[in-house]
């Protein structure tokens, strides 16, 4: 089946057979594989996957939901459309074995608007999966265990891919994020139990159904199991996906993709941070530099001031506006970045920008607000050769209008 | 309405029985991208006809319908071309692409040709920046799109 080469997840495995090893097991016996593998939610959260399939396992309600969160909207992130495309039993695989583990009978694959075009085929494996007893009720002869799966399309919204706000998606709402708690393992989809998770998380639980938590264990770093898959792109002969053990250094990366005369790295998107020449060395991991996998590499003929611009309009467009900070902070630090670009911005106005920064990264509502700033943060801060202040004291020193 | 409440039962929660059935509204989203990709558009007919078919009041459907950026209440061309204008495809020059487009359709960015064949979209990452410059044709995502690309998926579409 593999086409592609990797530790984990584009390792070799036979179709089904991680949910043939669950359904041996007790839901409760999986589980504890799961927990005691580490495995940590790939869609940029790292929340590890055991506990939360543990709190849904023990949530009362008999009704449970599984979904599976293929919205991938963060920019310079592409690697859920290659196993989606490529690998899509794996992932529906892992649902199924979400589901026996929760005790859920119904999975939602939430899929991108702009991944339209795959969804034919993610039902075709659907229904071959039907055929073959995979899905449907006593699944696989276990009797009593049902499970299907259906496909819901999202319509162009990146701040659907913060789980509450997919799941107000789903619900056929606006898709606004929820105030938290309630979590959606105990208050999810139409207010019942909902096991929320990335592609790639579900696609790493088959293979660990197989080959066990110890050999997960082994790939990677201590604290951070596994395998991450890169979604490289930018200033490199090689862009494209690969998957890594966790603790691989920037540096490596960028001579696994043929990247040369470097400047800066944006590693996580736009809601992730740049990383210098000096901070090559860092691993990627949870405990270093946590990743949702985007890597755009920039080389020494770029701006960085155009990519922090690029992000915050990103941002301007996509904000739900729902709360005051990310609505109102972001159009201030877009302007604040002209003023900066034209050297017009002084030190005190920096500062003033900095600490609006602070205000969105703790008042935010969401994940997008709290992230809004980063990639300003981290250029402004860490690259100062990329610009000029003013000296001069000028009206702008104080935010407009305020 | 056949395919509403594909699953029906009756369940205990915080103690009650209740029944769950899929949620009716849970589907209002797929009839509104049925009727978009029917008539390019959501009219405001069609906005009362989903409210009364959903027991909702319009203004909900009208509120729904501006969040999503694949829904649009402005008629759109039969084809909607979107240029991905994110920092990867920036850099491999989706500007250039823009300026193509919009040349050989005779419209900015953001308007549709008076036959109403093309609307053409700036867009955010289409996650397919491996193969940047990336263009989302209709369902389709093409990449790398050079500026000679351009004739030739215009042409397809006429
Ligand atoms: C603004 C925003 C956008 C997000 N987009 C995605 C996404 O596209 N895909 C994804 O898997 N998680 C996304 N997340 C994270 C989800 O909220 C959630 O943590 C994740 O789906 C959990 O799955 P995991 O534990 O397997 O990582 C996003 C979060 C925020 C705040
Ligand atoms: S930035 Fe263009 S497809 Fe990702």
């Amino acid at each position: 089946m593999s086409k592609r080469e990797g530790p984990v997840i584009f390792s070799e495995i036979k179709p089904l057979t991680g949910l043939r090893k669950a359904l041996e097991m007790s839901g409760e016996a999986v589980l504890e594989v799961i927990k005691s593998s580490n495995l940590k939610g790939r869609g940029g959260a790292g929340f590890p996957t055991g506990l939360k399939w543990g709190f849904a396992a023990s949530d009362s309600d008999e009704h449970k939901y599984v979904v599976c969160n293929a919205d991938e909207g963060e920019p310079g992130t592409f690697k859920d459309r290659v196993l989606l495309s490529e690998y899509p039993l794996l992932m529906l695989e892992g649902m199924v074995i979400a589901g026996y583990v929760i005790g859920a009978d119904r999975g939602y694959v939430y899929l991108r608007g702009e991944y339209k075009g795959l969804k034919k085929e993610l039902e075709r494996v659907i229904s071959e999966m039907r055929e073959n007893k995979a899905l449907g009720e006593d699944i696989l002869g276990k009797k009593g265990f049902n499970f299907d799966i259906e496909i819901k399309m999202g319509a162009g919204a990146y701040i659907c891919g913060e789980e509450t706000a997919l799941i107000e998606s789903m619900e056929g709402q606006r898709g606004e994020p929820r105030n938290r708690p309630p979590f959606p393992v105990n208050t999810g989809f139409l207010g019942f139990p909902t096991v929320v998770n990335n592609v790639e998380t579900m696609s790493v639980v088959p293979h660990i159904l197989v080959k066990g938590a110890d050999w997960f264990k082994a790939i990677g770093t201590e604290k951070s199991a596994g395998t991450k898959i890169l979604s490289v792109s930018g200033d490199c002969v090689k862009p494209g996906v690969y998957e890594v053990p966790f603790g691989m250094t920037v540096e490596e990366v960028l001579k696994m993709v043929g990247a040369e005369d470097t400047k800066a790295v944006q590693v996580g998107g736009a809601s992730g941070v740049c990383v210098g020449k000096d901070e090559f060395g860092r691993e990627i991991s949870f405990e270093d530099l946590p990743t949702g996998g985007s890597f755009i590499i920039l080389n020494s003929g770029r701006n960085l001031l155009d990519m922090v611009k690029n992000f915050l309009e990103f941002f301007n467009e996509e904000s739900c506006g729902q709360c005051t900070p990310c609505r109102e902070g972001v159009p201030v630090l877009i302007e604040g970045l002209e003023l900066i670009k034209k050297e017009e911005c002084n030190e005190r106005y920096l500062k003033d920008l900095f600490s609006l920064c602070e205000t969105l990264q703790c008042s935010s509502k969401c994940g997008l607000g709290q992230s809004a700033p980063n990639a300003f943060v981290s250029v402004l801060d860490k690259f100062k050769d990329e610009y000029k202040l003013s000296t001069k004291i000028k009206k702008e020193t104080v935010f407009n209008g305020q | 309405m056949g395919k509403f409440c594909s699953m029906k039962k009756v369940v205990k929660k915080d103690g009650k029985e209740v029944v769950v059935c899929d949620d009716i509204r849970s589907y209002l989203l797929e009839e509104l991208q049925e009727i978009q990709e029917k008539e390019g558009f959501i009219s405001d007919e069609n906005m009362q006809k989903t409210a009364d078919k959903f027991k909702i009041h319009p203004v909900e459907v009208y509120s729904v319908v501006t969040f999503y950026s694949f829904l649009t209440i402005e008629k759109k061309g039969r084809n909607v071309i979107r240029v991905s204008s994110c920092m990867p495809c920036e850099m491999k020059g989706s500007e250039g692409i823009v300026e193509v487009f919009e040349k050989k359709l005779g419209i900015k960015c953001g308007e549709t040709t008076d036959d109403g064949n093309f609307t053409l979209e700036k867009t955010s990452c289409i996650g397919m920046c491996d193969k940047a410059p990336a263009v989302l044709v209709n369902d389709e995502l093409v990449g790398p799109v050079e500026i000679g690309d351009v004739d030739k998926i215009l042409d397809r579409l006429k």
